[in-house]
């Protein structure tokens, strides 16, 4: 038996049993035939997916695996927890159960991923070794005969094993032990070999002497990424995410990847984005190889430009700026703010990507709408006259402020058709300004009368100018 | 007292000699010519950085300075980049000052050098209209800095001061490179004859300008199209001499 679901875990049934046994245990199992090929070719493909969206340097880890090297990739997605969540959820509506985890080497993000409860871990920069010593010797990729024999002399998690003189163990099991022991503490470095399809757009330059300056880098990123723009040019297409390895001396590869918003291949372009990440790179003892290729490319659509003379207010184009920005602070923190048909209004707004065609539609001018609009609604003490007058004072971070003029009620009624439990809640906005001029929003939750509706507290929910 | 025509011309020489490569001066006005007057060329000079911070609370939560930068920004021409480090920004109520969500690119950049970053990049880019950027600390060489960017392209910059301290706000005297520099206070509205709450109204400082003196203003605040007006009640009032009763003496 070479694997299990779920289901059969629960009733018992192990990988590695013969399958006369399972029979034995669950009469009516679900056998299938296993399909080693087929299914390193599905973990080939799932590899290339993950290269077209999440990192430059990415391969299967066979059998079951995807090892993702998320260092200058991350922030693309929001953050190392972000990113991991995002490709649990991506798998998970594929129909495929992932559990992701990250942690600082190879052997450690392998590990913790298969032997944590949680389905996605991050673990802190530099506490890997740490946490590996609390993990089960299964978790080190040793063959399973080791690992048996490594259960019978009594050793059964990595810490039993780390503390332990090496000589004695190292002339019972051979050299493989340590060495993934190593690799797990981070002593020792193991490099991965990227998946690359076979249609990928690819510039490699080799350097007989290695390289480290930073000008250098420069210089023969410029000179790929030109070579790179004259083939997008003769086949029509434009780069929507690049991505330039270094492979350094000490068989360990950097790499940036940027994106960007449209389909380009503006050598000029592409070459500013790039330089903005060179810094991050740390060329070691030196970088022998660089490579450039586009890891998405799209056909890329030429456009007639109007004039500025015609029209009065040229269109401009901000797609460059928005690249820029995007690769600096990542994609998911740069958009612009749409409306939603919502009358709640933390729901009456959305994030589009900044790139998105205008959609030409603006909130209702007749309700007042504050500048400044508190993530979270702060409960104020007020005094008011139920049901439906204004508080004539109110205090808010320990400021007490008296009420001249009030404007409201405007009732907003919760969306039953969202959550149950806005089946009656109603929320009462009110514009009040202090006798400093100063003016805020508040609500009161519930319509004053019934308790149903809400408590009946009032809350600050937002400053007007 | 009208500037004599040899200080003028003195002054139209040294302007030349300061900006040879840049473009002529072109001015976004506020259409209240009791501010226009007092500003030099009649507007609020693109290609330049302005500060406007908030007087008071406002210092620390910014939203009269916001509603105020929301209606230059509105009125430029040209989309609009605002750097936040956190978001707290409320479009429906910026939509109400005139800026539609469509002209308006947000950047969240987590912390002051980021917003800087991306302050000048979107400074430097020229197809903007107007850029915002919420920043505490403002030092003379970051300033001159923006300042120079924004020269090359002609977009309005707005350094829009926010402290999370009132004893931070302290750091609004110090000496930038910015070309005016504002302070939005909120007034007391105008009792209407009804129950209900006016147009805001706003005490609007204008501290420093290069080129040209201070002044105080009392105004109404942004209508729907981003557009400030003098209240009624102070309209009729001779406040300043009209231009054209100026005389020369000597």
């Amino acid at each position: 038996m070479f694997a299990a679901n779920l289901a059969a875990q629960a009733a018992g049934l192990r990988v590695g049993m013969a399958t006369a046994k399972a029979q034995a245990l669950v009469p009516d199992l679900i056998i299938k035939d296993a399909g080693p090929a087929a299914d390193a070719a599905g973990l080939e493909k799932l590899a290339l997916w993950a290269l077209r969206h999440y990192s430059p340097i990415v391969a299967a880890d066979p059998p079951d695996g995807l090892i993702i090297e998320a260092t200058g990739a991350a922030h693309l997605h929001g953050g190392e927890l972000a990113m991991l969540n995002d490709i649990v959820a991506r798998l998970a509506a594929a129909g495929i159960a992932a559990r992701a985890a990250m942690a600082d080497s190879w052997s450690a993000a392998h590990a913790i991923a298969r032997s944590m409860t949680k389905p996605v871990v991050v673990v802190p920069m530099g506490k890997s070794a740490e946490t590996m010593l609390r993990l089960p010797i299964v978790a080190l990729r040793l063959p399973a005969d080791m690992v048996a024999q490594l259960q019978r002399l009594g050793f059964v998690w990595i810490g039993d094993l780390a503390d332990k003189p090496r000589a004695p163990l190292a002339l019972r099991f051979g050299p493989e032990l340590h060495r993934r022991l190593d690799q797990a503490m981070g002593r020792l470095g193991e490099s991965i070999e990227p998946v690359r399809p076979p249609e990928l757009l690819e510039f490699r330059r080799m350097f007989a002497e290695p390289i480290g300056a930073p000008e250098t880098m420069a210089r023969y990123t410029g000179k790929l990424v030109v070579e790179l723009c004259n083939l997008l040019e003769a086949k029509g297409l434009g780069a929507r995410r690049l991505d330039l390895l270094f492979h350094r001396v000490d068989s360990q590869m950097q790499a940036i990847r940027i994106g960007t918003a449209t389909p380009v291949r503006s050598a000029k372009r592409l070459m500013r984005l790039l330089c903005d990440r060179l810094e991050t790179i740390d060329p070691g003892f030196g970088v022998e190889i660089m490579s450039l290729c586009a890891t998405l490319a799209e056909p890329f659509e030429t456009k007639q430009i109007r004039t500025s003379l015609l029209s009065e207010n040229p269109e401009t184009d901000i797609s460059s700026l928005i690249d820029v920005l995007a690769n600096r602070v990542g994609e998911a923190r740069l958009y612009r703010f749409a409306p939603v048909a919502s009358d709640v209004p933390e729901r009456s707004v959305c994030k589009v990507a900044p790139a998105a065609p205008p959609t030409g539609q603006d909130w209702p001018a007749q309700w007042p709408r504050p500048t400044r609009l508190l993530p979270n609604p702060e409960q104020i003490e007020t005094v008011a006259l139920l049901p439906d007058h204004p508080p004539v004072s109110f205090s808010w971070r320990g400021i007490r402020r008296r009420i001249k003029r009030a404007d409201g009620p405007e009732r907003v009624f919760g969306e039953w058709w969202k959550r149950d439990a806005e089946l009656a809640t109603v929320r009462d906005y009110f514009q009040v300004e202090d006798e400093a001029g100063e003016r805020f929003w508040i609500f009161r939750a519930g319509d004053g009368e019934n308790a149903a509706t809400g408590s009946h507290r009032w809350f600050l929910h937002g400053i007007f100018a | 007292m009208g500037p004599r025509p040899a200080i003028a011309a003195l002054r139209e020489k040294i302007r030349r000699i300061e900006a040879s490569n840049r473009p002529v001066a072109a001015v976004l006005p506020f259409h209240v010519p009791e501010i226009d007057t007092r500003l030099p060329s009649g507007g609020l000079a693109l290609g330049a950085v302005h500060e406007v911070a908030g007087g008071g609370n406002g210092a620390l939560d910014g939203a009269a300075a916001a509603l105020f930068a929301a209606g230059i920004a509105a009125r430029s021409k040209g989309p609009v980049l605002w750097c936040v480090i956190r978001q707290d920004l409320f479009a429906p109520g910026l939509s109400q000052a005139g800026l539609v969500p469509d002209r308006v690119v947000y950047v969240e950049a987590g912390d002051e050098n980021e917003v800087l970053a991306c302050f000048e990049e979107g400074l430097r880019h020229g197809g903007l209209g107007s850029v915002v950027a919420e920043i505490g600390r403002l030092t003379m060489t970051n300033s001159r800095r923006l300042q120079l960017a924004a020269e090359s392209s002609g977009t309005i910059g707005i350094a829009l001061r926010r402290w999370r301290r009132q004893s931070d706000a302290a750091d609004f005297g110090q000496p930038t490179a910015a070309a005016t520099r504002w302070r939005i206070t909120a007034l007391p509205s105008v009792p209407l004859p009804v129950p209900g709450v006016g147009r805001a109204r706003w005490l609007v400082e204008l501290i420093r300008c290069r080129a040209g003196e201070s002044a105080d203003f009392e105004v109404e605040a942004c209508d729907a199209q981003g557009r400030l007006a003098l209240p009624a009640d102070l309209a009729n009032r001779q406040v300043y001499a009209p231009t054209g009763s100026v005389r020369a003496t000597g």
